[in-house]
């Protein structure tokens, strides 16, 4: 079964860039170039992973999330950016895209990502990896709820692997577990950064804008 | 008030002239001789002498003189401190008959309106001139521009200002209103038909030096306000428009399948411009580690035409420990650069408690860490070498076909 994609990104050539790139071992079901038409379209053609534009005029990717994301629970997100400023990316993560890439990854790079969200991964590019060390680090004095509020010493160990440019196989390799559990330390970071209340988190990103 | 603004209105208009400021070095009381005298390029103390002349044409001059106190700003402290390039210039003989023709005319126009030594008039514009002077007084900081009672400095302006006080204000009312009645009292018999007219424009006149200066300086405030968020409207506006196109562009051609050099001027460019647009000052690579790292990653992409991925959690100041960390990177990043044939290099420096590790990946050839070319053997013996003599540890791990990663820790402390 082949993962259907839909693209969002305000600019014309990368979207089809990315269409030529990915149509070869991926369906394109369709794209859009700004917020408006996004919302309808990701409705109508109902796709298993929409590729999403951190930045678009009118609302941006965080707008587009919250729309379909009532309706389309089952939809997936894989946000791509060139900004790279902790706030947007944490800020569409908490919004509910389950991976975040940068535009000048490699087609196979990106396809491979698309992929893992499918199978309902999550996606960390190295950089996305040390923004979530860099906020979830020091000691929070009072952590709310620890479940959430703290990351573990394996969480943090794999974090450490992928930010240093490791693939998830060759964290597994190095720490001498399945792919799988890596996968699955992976996504239990997800879900404590899109669902953790550490004040932090918010006021961490704010203050750094860029890395 | 009138001569004041004629005046600050030539100033505008002659943008050559210095700016009527109080002086902070040539003073003797508020520095406003010594403002004026810059602003008009004549000797401060030919300006202090036309105050006191004009003070006994029933205060004229205190008048004046407080007025510009109130109004003109203190000069900054920089400015203060390396000596004014302006020259004060000695009056030509015309310009002295011109000052004096001037002098004369005032004091014709004073006593032709009957105004020269008399006490019906002087003596309360001088009681309310101190009363305002007394509520008003302008503060010293110089970027609010609002209107505070704080010290000024000098031993009279402390006299006269201080900290927000309810005397003060008590004193600085009373004074405005005394005025205002001696001059009721005194001018009384002046015309029985006029004396409700006066009783009103004197009413008037003191309600205005009680609350004028607030509604100049709310005006004032609001200004300010509105031109700097132009200014920053303007420049997040600048930041989304390059964001949207150019930083995209960028993005795109490093995607395509364009020349590597032209993939990494790309990068380049899109490095340089986002630490512009998220307003980095490019000379804070100096003194944090996360700017040097990343300054040192676009040097390398620059010099090698490879991508250098630079990752850095938490914070340092750099220090020369660090700065022999960032240097050690450096030469394994531009290692790997040279030998592994790798398109992508990751660094990744995290700062610990007690701990700095920094860790330099490569995906490419890797080697025989026993079978190592003498070239080499060279460049890991630099990064170690400069790293254990600072009590730190540096190895490097490699395998052929499995890339190479330099590992390098440093006790945050010295030994």
């Amino acid at each position: 079964m082949t993962v259907r994609v839909f693209v969002v990104d305000d600019h014309k050539l990368f979207r089809s860039g990315v269409r030529a790139e990915l149509s070869r071992e991926l369906e394109i079901v369709g794209d859009a170039g700004s917020v408006e038409e996004a919302v309808p379209g990701i409705l109508a053609s109902r796709p298993d992973v929409v590729l999403l534009d951190v930045h678009m005029s009118g609302g941006g990717g965080r707008t587009v999330i919250e729309a379909v994301h009532t309706a389309r629970p089952e939809v997936r997100f894989l946000a791509l950016s060139v900004s790279d400023a902790a706030e947007d990316v944490i800020g569409i993560i908490r919004a509910g895209a389950r991976g975040y890439v940068t535009k000048s990854i490699s087609a196979e790079e990106l396809s491979s990502a698309v992929r893992r969200i499918h199978d309902g991964d999550a996606v960390f590019s190295p950089r996305l990896a040390g923004f979530v060390l860099d906020a979830f680090g020091g000691e929070a004095p009072q952590p709310l709820d620890p479940e959430l509020d703290l990351l573990s010493r394996r969480e943090r160990e794999v974090l450490r692997y992928i930010a240093r440019g490791y693939t998830y196989k060759e964290v597994a390799h190095e720490l001498h577990i399945s792919v799988k559990t890596v996968e699955t330390h992976v996504s239990a970071v997800l879900r404590k950064l899109q669902l953790s209340n550490r004040y932090e988190l918010t006021r961490w990103a704010a203050d750094r804008r860029l890395v | 008030m009138a001569q004041v603004n004629t005046r600050e209105r030539a100033a505008e208009r002659q943008a050559s002239r210095s700016p009527l400021e109080r002086s902070r070095t040539d003073r003797m009381a508020a520095g406003v001789a010594g403002g004026i005298g810059r602003h008009l390029g004549v000797d401060s103390n030919i300006v202090r002498a036309g105050f006191i002349g004009l003070s006994f044409a029933v205060g004229f001059g205190v008048v004046v003189y407080l007025l510009t106190w109130l109004l003109a700003p203190l000069e900054a402290a920089t400015a203060a401190a390396t000596p004014h390039p302006r020259k004060v210039r000695t009056p030509t003989k015309s310009q002295m008959v011109g000052a004096g023709l001037v002098a004369v005319g005032l004091v014709i126009l004073l006593w032709i309106s009957g105004l020269w030594f008399g006490g019906d008039l002087g003596w309360p514009v001088v009681l309310a001139a101190i009363g305002f002077a007394i509520l008003w007084a302008r503060s010293t900081d110089d970027g609010s521009g609002r209107w505070t009672l704080s010290s000024l400095g000098t031993p009279l302006e402390s006299v006269v200002t201080g900290e927000i006080s309810l005397p003060r204000v008590a004193v600085g009312s009373l004074l405005i209103l005394a005025g205002m009645a001696v001059f009721l009292a005194a001018n009384t018999s002046l015309a029985a038909a006029g004396n409700m007219l006066l009783a009103v424009i004197v009413a008037i006149g003191g309600a205005a030096l009680l609350a004028g200066p607030w509604v100049w300086s709310m005006g004032r405030a609001l200004v300010e306000e509105r031109s700097s968020r132009i200014r920053s409207d303007a420049r997040a506006e600048m930041a989304a428009h390059l964001h949207d196109s150019v930083l995209q562009t960028l993005a795109l051609i490093q995607r395509a399948k364009a020349p590597r050099e032209m993939a990494s001027l790309a990068r380049t460019q899109e490095r340089e411009l986002r630490a512009w647009l998220y307003g980095r000052a490019p000379a804070l690579a100096g003194v944090r580690l996360r700017d040097a790292i990343d300054s040192m990653a676009g040097r390398i992409e620059r010099q090698h035409q490879v991508s250098v991925e630079a990752v850095v959690v938490g914070a340092a100041e750099l220090d020369d420990r660090l700065r022999a960390l960032v240097n050690a990177c450096a030469e394994a990043v531009a290692n790997a650069a040279r030998h592994s044939g790798s398109t992508t290099i990751s660094v990744y420096v995290e700062v610990e408690a007690d701990t700095i590790s920094a860790f330099v990946r490569d995906q490419g050839a890797g080697f025989d860490p026993d079978v190592v070319p003498s070239d080499r053997r060279g460049i890991a013996d630099s990064i170690v070498g400069r790293i254990e003599r600072r009590g730190g540890s540096a190895h490097v791990h490699s395998r052929p076909g499995a890339g190479t990663e330099v590992v390098i820790q440093l006790p945050t402390a010295a030994p």
